[in-house]
């Protein structure tokens, strides 16, 4: 998986305009996102809202709206997982979610693209872990050495 | 976003915000790769002082990422590699997330098609 972007494909067996208006509606989308959101999905517009998942319910969800194209493209940025009460996510900078539908036999071809994860420091600090730890079993050896010592 | 990896992702924030600051993560970087050491290994050659280093180590502690262990007088200091794994696994969580809202999109969308 690149680090810098998240890729999703599904056929989804629904007309294009069924699709775009379960994407592009606040309450549609909340529906099957699991969310409450308020205000219009337009180019620019700031929407609150918040969460209705088990487990997260009332945590607060804020996207911004980027572009609007009926039945072709809606995206919106965030910041990805921004669950944590704690902690203030404002300066940090945001992902881009893109949703591309495309008609194909069958029903409707849906794309997600969450990209920008490079400027994310829990994304930069998750990948950090990984490269510069040279791997656990490594470090479990070492832990394993020490202990027989 | 299951409850499930909501769970484990509630725990992982406290990890990325233990490790967000520099010495911390200079810290794990050196646990990692020199194994388990005392806090007096562990300053050799730094300009952190002890008492920092201390602090430190109580917070990614605290945090469940290392641990202390007493043996004789001093105390050795390690790394828990399960609650780095989980934040490393952050972007896999994510990915997973999508994964379930859109099984969840597909049934919304095809159950009244």
């Amino acid at each position: 998986m690149s680090t810098d972007r998240i890729e999703k494909k599904i056929l989804l067996r629904a007309p294009r305009s069924r699709v775009w208006r379960a994407i592009a509606s606040p309450e549609e989308f909340g529906t099957w996102f699991g969310a409450k959101l308020e205000g219009a999905f337009e180019p620019g517009a700031r929407v609150l809202g918040r969460i209705t998942i088990k487990g997260y319910e009332n945590v607060p969800m804020e996207i911004v709206i980027d572009r609007v194209e009926p039945e072709g493209l809606f995206s919106y940025r965030w910041h990805p997982y921004a669950v944590d009460p704690k902690v203030d996510y404002s300066s940090e900078p945001m992902t881009l979610v893109e949703f591309h539908l495309a008609e194909v036999p069958g029903g409707t071809e849906l794309t997600v693209i969450e990209s920008g994860f490079d400027g994310v420091p829990a994304a930069r600090r998750a990948e950090a872990i990984k490269m510069n730890t040279g791997g656990w079993e490594a470090q479990l050896r070492n832990i394993e050495r020490h202990v027989a010592a | 976003m299951s409850p499930r990896s909501g769970g484990s992702l509630a725990r992982t924030a406290p990890v990325f915000a233990a490790l967000g600051e520099d010495t911390r993560l200079a810290i794990v970087a050196r646990l990692c790769s020199g194994g388990p050491q005392s806090i007096a290994h562990l300053t050799e050659g730094s300009d952190v002082t002890r008492q920092a280093v201390t602090k430190h180590l109580n917070v990614l502690a605290d945090a469940g990422i290392v641990r202390g262990v007493r043996r004789g007088r001093e105390r050795i200091w390690e790394i828990e590699p399960k609650r780095l794994d989980d934040a490393s696994r952050w972007l896999e969580q994510l990915s997973k997330r999508w994964d379930d809202a859109l099984g969840r999109l597909k049934r919304y969308v095809e159950g009244d098609a």
